[in-house]
């Protein structure tokens, strides 16, 4: 509408001046730029799949299937990175979810509006943290809990249950999967809820009103109505929390431990895609096979991240257009 | 009269004392789940941040921002990481906020909703939310391989980078908030429309503009991992953008890794200066959003 009634006004406007043109020229300029942005990412597939192709073609298929991280055999291999990014991310999500909606309920339902809006400011900030804060801390703070207390706890407790025992088995470190997917979790926490909490509170007063109104108490009105009215936002959220938490480099690369291992211990060391770049790309030469194994992965990583925010913002930009049509 | 309302409105309503006092209970254990959560949350986030002020104020002394990184018991301090940090900031904003700020003029104002305006969209969201780890490895292809060092120059490219689709985001978001009785004001006075576009519609959205600069800076500023293999770090004062740079994140990742005292002294010290740059580039934002409004 906007645009619309802007450019007829444009149009209407009679070209007195025909001195040296300004407009087109910047027009141009804008455009470029505009196109500018889509160069850069194809710059960043191009260079990603073309800086992997050494790899693709020398492993073939059986890159994707192969959890070899080999570099004495220069034997290179995907899988327990791809692995490890989906199985912390999960993990990460796991906990950030249920905390992240308890505290967006929280704050738009129980919490007194002043203290409502402090909180929610504070979390707000939080997101803005640098990941490294958070790696540092799962790395000084976390990792000696979870060796001292929660890995010994959870062998003698679960040690001997037939299924659970492979999911506790494992040196105490502190360091490995759990942990990471811990700190991940801590970390997306303050976004997703940002984004849960504006989804909630973009929800038209007058159905919570009704609600309230037949005498539903305040767990119904977020179950029956907030709920089903905002899922794709929660859910888009949720998504895009989970992009990035796959994506996270240094608050993984603290705390994983760094092993090319594939298995069901929570407790067992492991890596990710991010974290093997950042840990391997320093001894990688250039023109190697090993440094052509790791752009093959980051190509792996872009793909999925892309795949996950772009389902992230359709979900998103469905939910908006429910918000506009209802408001 | 309540039956019949109930009824119509298909929702579950309770038929007896039973269903009433189990709703409530539910109702009650929901919300417990809800503090819970909350409080979790709220003591989690902020024993972070205790952490960071425990361990990082005994280090804050004037020696951190006046001596170069030293080796371990030589009474170095951060004050070329801080400066290598200033200077790739400041040039990624150099460099990404007039591309941003274009990016987002071509957005609002000439491509709305044509094919091209809408995949640029779509591209920057990506790049806004694309693992950074990813671009630094682009730019080490594209700006470090060739030329064969790392360099501050490769450090500040894979900076812009990361801070641009925030400012094209905040950009067209703030141009889209300009009446449009403005523009056909500057139209109307004969104005051709880039001067319409850059002196009155930037001009009257020039704070959320600015908004979205701080926001990429304080972004930009606490980034580790696109800094790795581009800037590379540099353990002494240099301020050779064509050389490795020594930055804040990169020499907090190098210190905390380390086994010396006072190396993780400093790390911790480095992460608190860090996140304070960071929350108060936030807070001032906020601040200033609100009193915008008003």
């Amino acid at each position: 509408m906007d645009g619309s009634a802007e450019q007829s006004a444009v149009a209407a406007a009679p070209q007195i001046t025909r001195r040296w043109d300004g407009d087109s020229l910047f027009r141009t300029l804008v455009v470029l730029t505009g196109i500018s942005v889509l160069v850069v990412l194809g710059a960043i597939i191009t260079i990603m799949v073309t800086g992997g192709w050494k790899a693709f073609s020398t492993f073939g298929p059986s890159f994707f299937v192969t959890a070899v991280w080999n570099p004495v055999t220069q034997h290179f291999g995907a899988v327990a990175p791809v692995f490890g990014t989906l199985a912390s991310s999960f993990l990460g999500l796991l906990i950030a979810v249920p905390l992240a909606f308890g505290t967006a309920f929280w704050l738009t339902a129980l919490a007194p509006p002043a203290v409502s809006s402090v909180i929610g400011m504070a979390v707000q900030l939080l997101a803005a943290v640098p990941s490294i804060i958070f790696g540092m801390w799962g790395f000084f703070v976390l990792v000696p809990v979870m060796a001292h207390y929660v890995q010994p706890t959870a062998r003698h407790m679960f040690g001997h249950v037939p299924v659970l025992s492979a999911l506790v088995s494992g040196a105490p470190f502190g360091t490995g999967l759990l942990t990471a997917g811990l700190v991940l979790g801590v970390m997306v926490v303050p976004s997703i809820t940002a984004v849960m909490r504006d989804v909630f509170v973009s929800m038209p007063a007058v159905l919570r009103e009704s609600a309230y109104g037949l005498g539903a108490t305040r767990w119904e009105v977020m179950r029956r109505v907030v709920l089903p009215w905002s899922r794709q936002g929660v859910v888009g959220g949720i998504v895009l929390g989970m992009g990035r938490a796959m994506g996270e480099t240094m608050a993984v690369t603290f705390v994983i431990g760094d092993s090319n291992h594939i298995g069901w211990s929570l407790f067992a060391p492991a890596n990710t895609i991010a974290s093997l770049i950042a840990l391997e790309f320093p001894e990688s030469p250039a023109g190697s096979l090993k440094l052509s194994s790791l752009m093959a992965l980051g190509a792996i990583l872009m793909a999925i991240s892309f795949v996950t925010l772009w389902c992230s913002r359709v979900l998103l930009s469905r939910g908006e257009v429910k918000a506009g049509k209802r408001s | 009269m309540k039956a019949h309302v109930v009824s119509q409105s298909g929702a579950r309503l309770p038929r007896s004392d039973f269903q009433a006092m189990r709703r409530r209970l539910t109702d009650k254990l929901a919300t417990c789940m809800s503090w819970l959560a909350m409080l979790i949350v709220v003591s989690v986030l902020g024993s972070i941040l205790w952490t960071l002020l425990k361990n990082g104020l005994p280090g804050l002394t004037l020696t951190l921002f006046t001596h170069s990184m030293g080796a371990p018991g030589a009474g170095g301090g951060l004050a070329n990481a801080i400066v290598g940090s200033l200077l790739q900031t400041g040039l990624s904003i150099l460099l990404g906020a007039p591309a941003g700020l274009l990016t987002g003029i071509f957005l609002a104002e000439y491509g709305a909703e044509s094919k091209l305006a809408r995949s640029v969209r779509f591209v920057s969201d990506m790049l806004l939310s694309a693992p950074s780890i990813l671009i630094g490895l682009f730019i080490y292809m594209l700006l470090v391989e060739p030329f064969g060092h790392f360099s501050g120059f490769a450090g500040a490219a894979a900076l812009a980078v990361m801070a641009m689709p925030i400012i094209v985001r905040t950009t067209e978001d703030m141009l889209r908030l300009v009446p449009v009785s403005m523009r056909e004001a500057g139209i109307a006075l004969g104005a051709p429309r880039w001067r319409v576009i850059l002196f009155i519609c930037v001009r009257a959205a020039r704070g959320g503009i600015m908004t979205g600069v701080l926001l990429a800076i304080a972004r930009v500023t606490g980034e580790t991992a696109p800094l790795l293999f581009t800037s590379l770090g540099n353990s002494e004062w240099s301020l050779d953008m064509r050389r490795p740079m020594a930055s804040l994140p990169v020499a907090i990742y190098q210190y905390a890794g380390s086994a010396y005292q006072d190396w993780m002294q400093q790390a911790w010290t480095g992460a608190l200066v860090v996140t304070l740059g960071v929350l108060i580039i936030n807070i001032v934002v906020r601040v200033g959003i609100r009193g915008g409004r008003t």
